[in-house]
């Protein structure tokens, strides 16, 4: 694990799991996996396919006991109705009753909670409101996911777990939620999110924990994650060979297709003298820092090797 | 570690409780009559076969031998209080275990046990119509029967339906929902034709309709009604009720475990 801060206190721990171990079959889904989500942050959960983010949710919510290590939620074990009063969820592959009507969806989920929100508010946050009479089973699936949200916040919770919440939804459904979830921040909740855009967890988590094999291969907030991996992407056309360029320093991976080469460095400016001390004919020279899409491709192919 | 302590808990109220289990087996009720392919059968087809067995058919016999008026009628009677139960546990609990229903309100604060007693009290309502309609085409079928009886088996027959509605969640809870349907039917189809209350077994046979738990149904509706037709009466009534309360509490108990444990 290429660990960063844990400079906060356990205090603020409102979801954690201490060495979480979770197999299906043969494949291992957590390999004594940690992981805590803090007062007030949006955590964001990345990692490839079946990299166990969606296993360390279940985890945390109970739908699946750890083998090995502890599952806590608010302390307690998540079981337990009590601490679930204070999570909204909302989770992937789920189909809620065709045939209730939206409002009727959401006024069965807010009967959950103690003290819910008013359900034309919660309509009006999510952007259904006019779906209100609507049947959940005759909704496009980015309405769905949007309903799901609705649902997933109506109980007014001090954290909430949103596995791929965008999917299927337009851009602009998309940023609208974004929005939302900022002021839900603001506003004091917690987030725990599992994406595959990148760009949402750089628009944003305070926090990133990237997983791959049921392991924490990085943690950190967006820019640590940068900079934990300072690599610089270098892209060119040249004749130059593959192999030889491996050979410098500070070169990270090369890849040629066709004419381009495709350079990770960690150090940029001595590889880019050296392109072009090496070959005079080099064209179309770009430099650009690694985003988080690269950082992130980097670790877990760095952590599935 | 005390990060509950901080924040204020979350106290629900009794009220807001009771409101929860409400919701839940209000809007149960909303999506099965929301369902007439499934509603309506259920509903209709006791009283619709006793009209034409029991009053169109064999209303002649009826009206000769009161025991024919009463095996018909409770016979019907008793038919209608399997199909909520079993199907409608065996079916939806299938369906929404593969939709992923049951754990998304496992992992929201869903009161425990909301959803299964919320689909208890939709099967009993059904149960209830059923009884209500038999009851008011029963003068059709020339019997009379006193207020009190009558009231005495609509409550065997809507707390009777509990055993078949456990039959179905145990179903449930194993079956596929493309397989629950077929595997219901494994046990209702053999449990209507076995039993003795719609079609009397042959002396021989008689041994087999006590391993039903229709025929203990069908003992109690007879008790209720305080008739002794049946070749297999003179059991103690509380054997029925015991036997039938067995196969609640260890279905369920079995079933519950495994929605627990495997979702």
């Amino acid at each position: 694990m290429v660990g960063l801060n844990t400079m906060t206190s356990d205090n603020h721990c409102l979801a954690e799991l201490k060495g979480a171990t979770k197999r299906f079959g043969a494949v291992v889904a957590l390999d004594g996996l940690d992981l805590d989500v803090r007062q007030g942050e949006l955590l964001a959960l990345l990692g490839p396919n079946g990299a166990g983010k969606t296993t360390a949710i279940s985890l945390m919510l109970g739908l699946l006991q750890p083998e090995q290590g502890t599952a806590r939620l608010f302390g307690q074990a998540p079981l337990r109705v009590e601490p679930r009063r204070r999570i909204g969820v909302m989770m992937q592959e789920v189909n809620p009753a065709a045939d209730l009507r939206v409002r009727e969806q959401i006024d069965l989920v807010a009967s959950y909670y103690p003290n819910p929100a008013r359900t034309d508010v919660v309509m009006e946050m999510a952007h259904i409101t006019p779906l209100a009479r609507r049947f959940y089973g005759k909704l496009s699936n980015g309405q769905k996911r949007q309903v799901q949200f609705a649902m997933a916040v109506c109980g007014r919770p001090k954290l909430l777990f949103l596995d791929e919440p965008t999917v299927g939804m337009d851009v602009q459904a998309r940023e609208t939620m974004w929005a939302t979830l900022r002021q839900l921040i603001d506003d004091g909740s917690s987030i725990v999110l599992t994406t595959h855009y990148l760009e949402e967890a750089e628009a944003l988590a305070d926090r990133v924990v990237v997983l791959a094999k049921g392991r924490v291969l990085a943690a950190g907030t967006v820019p640590e994650m940068r900079a934990l991996v300072v690599r610089t992407r270098i892209r060119c056309v040249s004749t130059l060979a593959v192999e030889q360029i491996r050979e410098w320093p500070g070169v990270g991976s090369v890849t040629r297709e066709g004419a381009r080469l495709d350079i990770t460095a960690t150090n940029a400016e001595a590889v880019v003298r050296q392109l072009l001390g090496c070959d005079e004919d080099l064209q179309e020279l770009d430099v650009r820092r690694a985003g988080l899409a690269e950082a992130f491709t980097e670790l877990t192919q760095e952590g599935t090797k | 570690m005390t990060p509950s302590l901080e924040m204020p808990a979350a106290p629900m109220s009794t009220g807001r409780l009771l409101h929860a289990y409400w919701t839940e087996a209000k809007y149960e009720c909303i999506r099965m009559l929301r369902s007439p392919a499934f509603a309506g059968p259920f509903l209709g087809l006791p009283v619709l076969l006793y009209l034409l067995f029991g009053v169109v058919l064999y209303g002649d016999v009826s009206r000769k031998d009161p025991n024919v008026a009463l095996f018909m009628f409770l016979g019907f009677t008793v038919f209608g209080v399997l199909g909520p139960g079993m199907f409608g546990f065996g079916i939806s609990v299938a369906t929404e275990r593969e939709k992923g229903l049951f754990a998304l309100k496992r992992a929201l604060p869903m009161p425990p046990g909301a959803s299964l007693l919320a689909k208890l009290a939709m099967s009993m309502l059904f149960v209830a119509i059923i009884v209500a309609t038999m009851m008011a085409a029963e003068p059709l079928g020339h019997l009379k029967l006193a207020g009190g009886k009558l009231a005495a088996l609509a409550v065997v027959c809507v707390l009777g339906s509990a055993p078949f509605a456990a039959m179905g969640l145990f179903v449930g809870t194993w079956a596929s929902a493309k397989a629950a349907p077929a595997l219901v039917n494994l046990l209702y189809l053999p449990m209507i034709y076995l039993s003795g209350f719609l079609i009397p077994m042959p002396k021989s046979m008689e041994w087999i309709e006590r391993w039903s738990p229709a025929f203990h149904l069908h003992q109690l509706a007879l008790d209720a009604i305080g008739v002794k037709v049946s070749p297999n009466a003179g059991w103690n009534p509380w054997v029925h009720v015991a036997v039938l309360a067995y196969i609640t509490v260890v279905l369920t108990w079995l079933a519950v475990r495994r929605l627990a444990r495997v979702g």
